[in-house]
């Protein structure tokens, strides 16, 4: 495996109040990966973003960023990174094209119209370029703030709720925006509240709770290790008891034995296969039903699953 | 990039200067109204009433004063508001996550603020001759006065910004203080005119010396002497400057 391109050690923050927003967290992000932050309001998400940026200090901890400690080489770091806040902020009556060839320069880049231009046209902000940032939709609002962030051609960039209260649509244009970033080498990590949107994009989701991370892994791995299939299979005839047909299966008998309830599987399609040879042995067994729901587990119940235990703990 | 980050000071330098003739009537127009309204009642209207002061006519005398009246407040409120509403407004993220420190930072926002104040003084000057005849004895020195004076209220003017979380906090000092010590600081007059005791306590007023220094530029004599007047507006501008390294140093109001 590649040398990490953000390496984070026992990184805490403590704010004045006491208030521990981080909590001695290590992380490691690949180069080239789409890495999903998933967690309640106030689990740390922005706090984590905003100490390797910049925008926060931290009360303990290292960070370094393509090799260089963020906390003295952090010129060439930070040139290098990124950012989209979760806020709409910019300066409204600036056009388009100014905002975002001023952010261009601040990270110490010269002019490159072609660029900018190209930055704008994926964006499909080119039309709007001469307009005022106030003037332009919520959408594209956020699309400018991309085209900011974007400008000084980061290796690493951090989505902060990249798709927070746009639409449907938009949504769908930024999870392909985000796609063509890391078709060209970007480093992407973002956080959201939708785990839809870590289920469709990220390699890798970590999941961060009251500062603490309680788990980062590869997303089809977390999917099969607390990946589970459910399936009811409503009866004909109820049953007092488990038949021995049945019995290797994970199976309880519920609903006053009207029915089964198979709990089983790792979130790789293997519990559809064992429901299918279940309802073979009920068939067999001369077992009549009615009816079969078959459930996936998908990351957000692992995701509450998770923040239930860490809650509990 | 390891060392000073000139495109990125360049940038909020030009981004500055764009924003004050994107509101031109507010940051230049209205100043320079409001000075040329001075020049016309204090000037030409009372002031051809007035005996010399020095040997200069009181139209004449009364320039340094009206200029510094200008320059304290458009450059302390150019500045504040300059870093203080990215504060406001969030858009300090950006400033904050980009590599740029210290120096790049001043550079811009002082920088643009002092350049303002520049352009706007001459402009008063410009339209001071419309209204008065006056010579600048040392031409020099006065430029390089008000640069000083520019730069050390455009430094005061940043740490306002970040010292301030509301809009009435930003106003209040340059309202409360700067405006009334500045019309009190020999603007108007000259502090040999004022009676005993309040010639002694008006030397307490530290605008008196800035006031001071700029008229004995303009006319060889002030009310206190030229080396004080430059040592109290660099001892200023050191303060400044330490203050705001402290700031940058511990990210108060800026990191959280």
């Amino acid at each position: 495996m590649s040398e990490p391109i953000l390496e984070l050690r026992g990184l805490t923050k403590v704010y004045p109040g006491g208030l521990k927003a981080l909590d001695s967290v290590d992380l490691d992000i690949r180069r080239g990966e789409i890495f999903a932050l998933l967690g309640p309001n106030g689990a740390g998400k922005t706090t984590l973003i905003g100490a390797v940026c910049g925008l926060v200090r931290p009360t303990a901890g290292t960070m370094h960023a393509f090799g260089y400690d963020l906390a003295k080489d952090w010129r060439r770091a930070r040139a290098r990174i990124g950012l989209v806040p979760q806020e709409l902020s910019t300066d409204m009556f600036e056009p388009v094209i100014d905002a975002v060839s001023y952010s261009r320069g601040l990270f110490g880049h010269p002019p490159d119209p072609g660029r900018i231009e190209e930055i704008l046209r994926a964006l499909s902000l080119w039309d709007k370029r001469k307009d005022r940032i106030m003037a332009l939709s919520g959408g594209m609002k956020r699309r400018v703030l991309i085209a900011k962030a974007l400008a000084h051609e980061p290796d690493l960039l951090f989505l902060d709720e990249p798709t927070a209260g746009v639409d449907v649509e938009l949504r769908k244009g930024m999870w392909e925006l985000i796609g063509q970033m890391r078709a060209r080498g970007v480093t992407v990590i973002l956080t959201t509240h939708y785990i839809e949107e870590a289920e469709e994009m990220a390699d890798r989701v970590g999941i961060i709770n009251n500062g603490r991370l309680l788990m980062v892994d590869d997303k089809a791995a977390m999917m099969q290790r607390l990946g589970r299939t459910e399936a009811i299979i409503t009866l004909s005839e109820p049953l007092s008891q488990l038949p021995s047909a049945i019995a290797n299966f994970p199976v309880t008998i519920e609903q006053a034995g009207m029915a089964l309830c198979y709990r089983g599987g790792d979130g790789t399609g293997k519990g559809k296969a064992e429901v299918a040879n279940l309802t073979k042995a009920l068939s067999a067994a001369g077992i009549d039903y009615t009816g079969i729901d078959v459930h996936e587990s998908s990351l957000e119940d692992i995701f509450v699953s998770l923040l239930g235990e860490g809650e509990a703990a | 990039m390891t060392g000073f980050n000139f495109r990125g000071a360049w940038s909020i330098f030009k981004r500055e200067i764009i924003r004050a003739f994107r509101t031109a009537f507010q940051s230049i127009l209205a100043p320079v109204l409001t000075t040329s309204l001075y020049f016309i009642v204090f000037g030409s209207a009372i002031g051809s009433r007035m005996e010399p002061i020095d040997g200069v006519q009181y139209g004449a005398f009364i320039i340094p004063g009206l200029l510094m009246l200008t320059l304290l407040g458009e450059t302390t409120s150019n500045s504040s508001f300059g870093i203080y509403m990215p504060r406001f407004t969030g858009t300090i993220y950006e400033l904050l996550s980009a590599p740029v420190g210290v120096a790049e930072t001043l550079i811009g926002f002082v920088g643009a603020a002092a350049a303002k104040s520049l352009i706007l003084a001459s402009i008063i000057l410009m339209t001071a001759n419309l209204f008065v005849d006056y010579t600048i004895a040392h031409p020099i020195l006065a430029v390089i006065y008000i640069m000083l004076v520019a730069a050390s209220f455009s430094l005061f003017g940043f740490i306002l910004g970040v010292w301030a979380d509301n809009f009435e906090k930003l106003g209040i000092i340059p309202m409360l203080f700067l405006t009334p010590l500045t019309f009190l600081g020999g603007t108007f007059y000259s502090i040999d005119m004022l009676p005993e005791p309040w010639d002694k306590i008006a030397l307490a007023n530290p605008i008196v010396y800035l006031v001071s220094g700029l008229r004995w530029t303009f006319y060889g004599s002030g009310d206190v002497s030229f080396g004080l007047s430059l040592g109290i507006t660099l001892g200023f501008l050191a303060a400044c400057t330490a203050i705001i390294a402290f700031i940058f140093k511990t990210g108060w109001r800026l990191r959280a």
